[in-house]
């Protein structure tokens, strides 16, 4: 063997050697009781925990409702992101510290804190009922949590971020001289911004729409918290099966359907990006 | 050009917008945590630190804060002691299966907590480990170790292999050139996994919901007590928390390198 070759192996085993420890970990702490989980769903050979999952109207509305809720976030968190990710990309270096401070306080801050403050904000007594009452723009509360529109607020609140920032790194990579080219040759600012800017950051949109869109599935907690009960996403429903009805093989053909929910997404974005026409 | 002033300052104008809507729950727990109502209350009727005092001097708040704490360091430290070899392992050498296997790291990130939760659960009754403060720690580092990687895989392919061979050259064991060459090279990566790694296992709640059993942690107890009452108590602990992010995140950004996702 040449010394070349010995080198090489050498380097290759103490490389597995390295990656051992984390492989076990994600084995056994990971993809074993997953694949566990997953196996209870199809206990004894029987259908029937999907059989009931997909074929009950009551099931398969949660299922559409957390579609539509993810949509929605997903679109509110686009509108909202992208402008402020383009404003923060193009500015100059103090201003561009101050908005990546701004998002990243909220990013890093417990989403449990969050929705408390929404709850606080949006509650039958909290701040803006409050306020609208004593400047005597409205007589009686309204009705701003415990819905569908809060359970909205709330998500779009915990994951602008993850639009905002692929979305700013890609603004950031673009070179400012094409922008600068396409205008000396004619095209108005908005031109510019359509035809060069755009295509050139599509790959952080879609990266950002990925994320908000996939995490937006697995929701738990702002749903719990700020939907009052009254919105149940699919996350909600395999706690309440595991926790309360001790039902494991439903609780695990409705994490199988979420998972596979999810992996699709995450593979039909990327799909629908690579083939949209540029 | 003057309306491309105007474009901008429009621009400008939506971006304060969406900044204060980030902001401004982050901003409104401040004065509810220092007010003297009993319940409540805002705008509040006066001032006081009873809400702080009660936090302070309940076991039923602190004992969950020190059982964070201590998952929260025990995750950092063991998702560093796995995640940097396995950073080390990817970045050092090419082997069958190596970037499928890279991409399988990140795979905690797209499994949904929930399921991730639950399967662990079911696992871990059987084993009885359920209210073992180390169970929590080891699925939160799991769930930790995609960012740890990612960050420190992407500090090995920016640092210079021929610093380290300069030093093997120079008599260094391969040890002593790793411990005195690169990784100093790399610490900004390091310090930014190690404050996502804890960052991400103090506020982690769905996890240890299912593995806490009767122990809480403290975003468990911040739930319970969130659905039963909305407690000012929980304004206190929530600025607390605030400001302890924001001290973590100047420190991270003045040794590590953009907190996360921005660096690059």
């Amino acid at each position: 063997m040449t010394r070349a070759r010995q080198v090489h192996r050498r380097a290759v085993g103490s490389a597995l050697a390295l990656s051992v420890p984390a492989m076990i970990l994600l084995l056994l702490i990971f993809a074993v009781p997953l694949l566990r989980l997953l196996a209870l769903s199809i206990e004894g050979g029987s259908l029937a925990a999907y059989e009931k999952a997909l074929g009950s109207e009551l099931y398969v509305q949660v299922f559409l409702g957390t579609f539509k809720i993810a949509t929605l976030v997903t679109l509110l968190t686009l509108a909202m992101g992208y402008p402020v990710a383009y404003l923060m990309a193009t500015s100059g270096r103090a201003w561009q510290f101050l908005g990546i401070a701004f998002v990243l306080l909220p990013f890093w801050t417990s989403i449990l804190v969050r929705t408390y403050a929404w709850m606080v904000l949006l509650g039958r007594n909290g701040v803006i009922n409050r306020t609208l009452v004593s400047w005597g723009v409205i007589d009686t509360p309204l009705p701003l949590l415990n819905n569908e529109a809060a359970v909205l607020i709330g998500m779009v609140h915990v994951l602008l971020p993850y639009m905002i920032l692929p979305i700013f790194s890609a603004v950031r990579k673009v070179d400012p001289t094409l922008v600068l080219a396409a205008e000396g040759l004619g095209a108005s600012r908005l031109q510019a911004f359509l035809r060069v800017t755009l295509p050139l950051t599509m790959n952080g949109v879609v990266a950002g729409i990925t994320l908000v869109f996939t995490l937006s599935l697995g929701f738990f907690i702002t749903p719990a918290l700020l939907g009052g009960g009254r919105v149940v996403m699919i996350a909600n429903l395999i706690e309440e099966q595991v926790r309360e009805l001790l039902n494991w093989a439903f609780a695990g053909a409705l994490s199988t359907i979420l998972l596979v929910l999810t992996l699709a997404a995450f593979w039909g974005i990327s799909r629908l990006a690579r083939t949209r026409p540029a | 050009m003057r309306r491309l002033r105007v474009s901008r300052l429009l621009l400008a104008g939506f971006a304060a917008v969406v900044y204060a809507f980030l902001l401004l729950p982050l901003l409104i727990v401040f004065p509810i945590s220092f007010s003297s109502a009993q319940y409540l209350q805002f705008p509040p009727p006066g001032w006081s630190l009873q809400w702080y005092e009660r936090y302070v001097d309940s076991p039923n708040w602190l004992e969950p804060t020190w059982l964070s704490l201590k998952v929260a360091v025990a995750t950092m430290v063991l998702s560093l002691l796995v995640g940097v070899p396995l950073a080390f392992g990817l970045t050092r050498a090419r082997f069958w299966g190596r970037d499928a296997f890279e991409k399988l790291t990140a795979a905690p990130i797209i499994v949904p907590t929930i399921v991730t939760s639950i399967a662990l659960y079911g696992l871990f009754a059987q084993l009885r480990l359920i209210g073992a403060w180390y169970g929590i720690a080891l699925a939160h580092t799991v769930l930790a170790l995609p960012f740890v990687i990612v960050l420190v895989v992407a500090g090995l392919r920016d640092f210079d292999l021929n610093q380290e061979l300069a030093a093997r050259g120079l008599g260094a064991s391969r040890w002593q050139a790793v411990w005195h060459v690169t990784l100093p090279q790399i610490r900004p990566s390091l310090v930014s996994a190690a404050f996502l790694a804890f960052i991400s296992s103090f506020d982690e709640l769905v996890v240890a919901m299912f593995l806490g059993g009767a122990n809480m942690t403290l975003p468990k107890k911040m739930f319970d007590n969130i659905r039963m009452e909305i407690d000012p108590t929980i304004a206190a602990i929530s600025s607390l928390q605030i400001v302890l992010v924001c001290a973590l995140l100047a420190l991270a950004t003045r040794f590590g390198r953009g907190a996360g996702m921005t660096d690059r």
